[in-house]
């Protein structure tokens, strides 16, 4: 099951470029919460402190709390930790080249060292069926590179190699933006079906898809998160002049 | 309208003409690239095949004045110099690669590493020699066949850890993210995806030192010295391929000068198998549209 997140006064720097100012933000736990702003606002950023994969880039540095569940991710844990409680798909499908689909899909598994092959078995077409992809990829699993199928396949793939560790949060930064229309929408349809199981972050240039998929919607800007409320409330009657400004398309 | 349409067709026919033209220049410059290659060869071919026989196989040299005799022991001999030389050359240098590549961006060490290993890729081979003397032979107090693998293995070094570290960053940011966001070690991230993902042009780049230094003799003179009789003994000196056909070559007899071209073709031709068989065997794990 998800867990809630609660960030607390987060704050975020690439070198001296100070990319997130103050973040506070209550993310609800088993609901799509939808992340909308105009390009280098900082919103992927902000997913990138989730689960700490802002500090990969050695530039980079944080401050402020984030709390998923019972743990400050900053505090309690390592980072290698916290990445197996936070799944992340990001924006180009990412599939390992050498591997299988069915190594992709529990390459997360096998790399920590788990090797029961039954129970693998079972994690791997529980999670392509929860990535929707299960018929479509069932005969060649082993045969097959992960690499060889279609983009919006290889996205559905990088959905289920991220389930197949059982996170409690899936963070997807813009992830049907590489797509065409088809495998977009069928992103979608998993975005609504797995939020009931997980909580859902997801970034997007498509203010459609936020309101299409999220109850709750955030709206970044230089930085700083203007405005956070029920995705409706958003679209239809935003407290922020800068809010009704992008979405309205006056600017972004 | 008449007048555009015309113009534009002979701009046409001037656009496809250079087209042809560039195209032509390009396919005579791999023609004269491969020209030397397939000369080499094909000489090879002439001057040492009529020598090749199975006595060549399985027989060691004769003594000088008798006709016959074979090179079986330095065909060997190479094989025991450059196994001990990819035993010490690739590990350190994959190692090498890897550090460089992963872990040591921007350091000073990391610098330190890859400006000396250039330097050392371009030292004469037969100083590698001299230092693999002074390393090897003067505490053992003779010449041996692992006094001669260290020479080689040495000349490995540079080329497999800067070949390594360039198909390592060759590996797009978004496969270590993909693994980092898995919850994976950065280490077992870098061993199990990254390597793994690199691994084709890692090994090309092993074969390519391999093959090198397969036909080394320089480094080879005072450490392995060469032996006209049977020996695999790392402890002893041992006999190669290329410092036999060296020292036939340079011998007053046609029949010796006609074994050194029947070992050069030999030593091509293994050098040829090798890379070939370690390709073919790389290129056989890898699964359908694999990229």
């Amino acid at each position: 099951m998800g867990v809630g997140i609660e960030v607390t006064n987060l704050n975020a720097w690439y070198g001296t470029n100070h990319t997130l100012q103050d973040i506070n933000l209550p993310i609800p736990a088993n609901h799509a919460t939808a992340l909308i702003g105009p390009s280098g606002c900082g919103k992927s950023t902000f997913v990138r402190c989730l689960n700490r994969m802002h500090e990969t880039n050695p530039i980079a540095k944080v401050t402020g709390s984030v709390r998923i569940g019972e743990i400050d991710i900053y505090a309690d844990a390592s980072p290698v930790e916290i990445r197996r409680r936070v799944g992340m798909v990001f924006q180009r499908p990412n599939p390992f080249p050498t591997m299988s689909i069915y190594d992709n899909v529990c390459s997360g598994l096998k790399l920590n060292g788990y090797s029961n092959r039954k129970v693998l078995d079972e994690i791997v077409e529980r999670s392509l069926r929860n990535a929707a992809l299960w018929d479509e990829v069932k005969d060649d699993l082993r045969k097959k590179s992960g690499a060889s199928l279609s983009g919006g396949q290889q996205q559905r793939m990088c959905i289920a190699r991220a389930l197949a560790v059982d996170p409690e949060v899936l963070l997807m930064d813009e992830p049907a933006s590489a797509l065409d229309p088809v495998s977009t929408s069928k992103i979608e349809d998993l975005i609504f079906q797995l939020k009931t199981q997980y909580t859902i972050v997801i970034v997007t240039h498509n203010m459609q898809q936020a309101a299409r998929v999220a109850e709750k919607t955030g709206f970044f800007l230089n930085g700083r998160m203007v405005e956070f409320d029920s995705t409706h409330k958003i679209f239809t009657n935003p407290s922020d002049k800068r809010t009704e400004d992008y979405i309205t398309g006056r600017f972004g | 309208m008449k007048a555009v349409s015309q113009s534009s067709r002979m701009h046409g026919a001037y656009r496809s003409g250079l087209d042809h033209l560039a195209t032509g220049l390009c396919v005579l410059a791999t023609i004269l690239v491969v020209a030397p290659l397939v000369a080499i060869f094909a000489y090879l071919l002439f001057k040492g095949a009529s020598s090749l026989n199975l006595d060549f196989f399985t027989k060691i040299p004769k003594p000088v004045g008798e006709s016959g005799g074979g090179m079986a022991n330095a065909i060997v001999g190479s094989g025991v110099l450059l196994g001990v030389a990819s035993l010490i050359g690739i590990p350190l240098g994959v190692g090498g690669g890897i550090y460089l590549a992963e872990f040591g961006r921007g350091t000073r060490l990391a610098n330190a590493v890859q400006f000396t290993a250039d330097v050392l890729n371009g030292v004469p081979s037969i100083i590698v020699g001299i230092a693999a003397y002074s390393l090897v032979v003067i505490p053992m107090h003779h010449f041996s066949a692992l006094a001669g693998g260290v020479a080689l293995g040495i000349m490995m070094i540079p080329t497999v850890m800067r070949s390594t570290e360039e198909m390592l960053l060759m590996v797009p940011h978004t496969i270590r993210e993909a693994a980092l966001g898995l919850g994976v070690p950065n280490w077992r991230s870098v061993l199990s995806i990254t390597l793994k993902t690199a691994s084709p042009g890692v090994i090309t780049g092993c074969m390519l030192a391999f093959a090198r230094v397969a036909g080394e003799t320089a480094p080879l003179l005072f450490t392995a010295l060469g032996n006209q009789f049977w020996s695999v003994n790392l402890n002893r000196e041992i006999a190669a391929l290329p410092l036999q056909i060296y020292i036939y070559a340079i011998s007053p007899y046609d029949d010796q000068h006609r074994l050194a071209w029947a070992g050069a073709l030999v030593l091509i031709a293994l050098i040829v198998l090798a890379v070939s068989l370690v390709r073919y065997v790389a290129s056989r794990g890898i699964l359908k549209g694999a990229s």
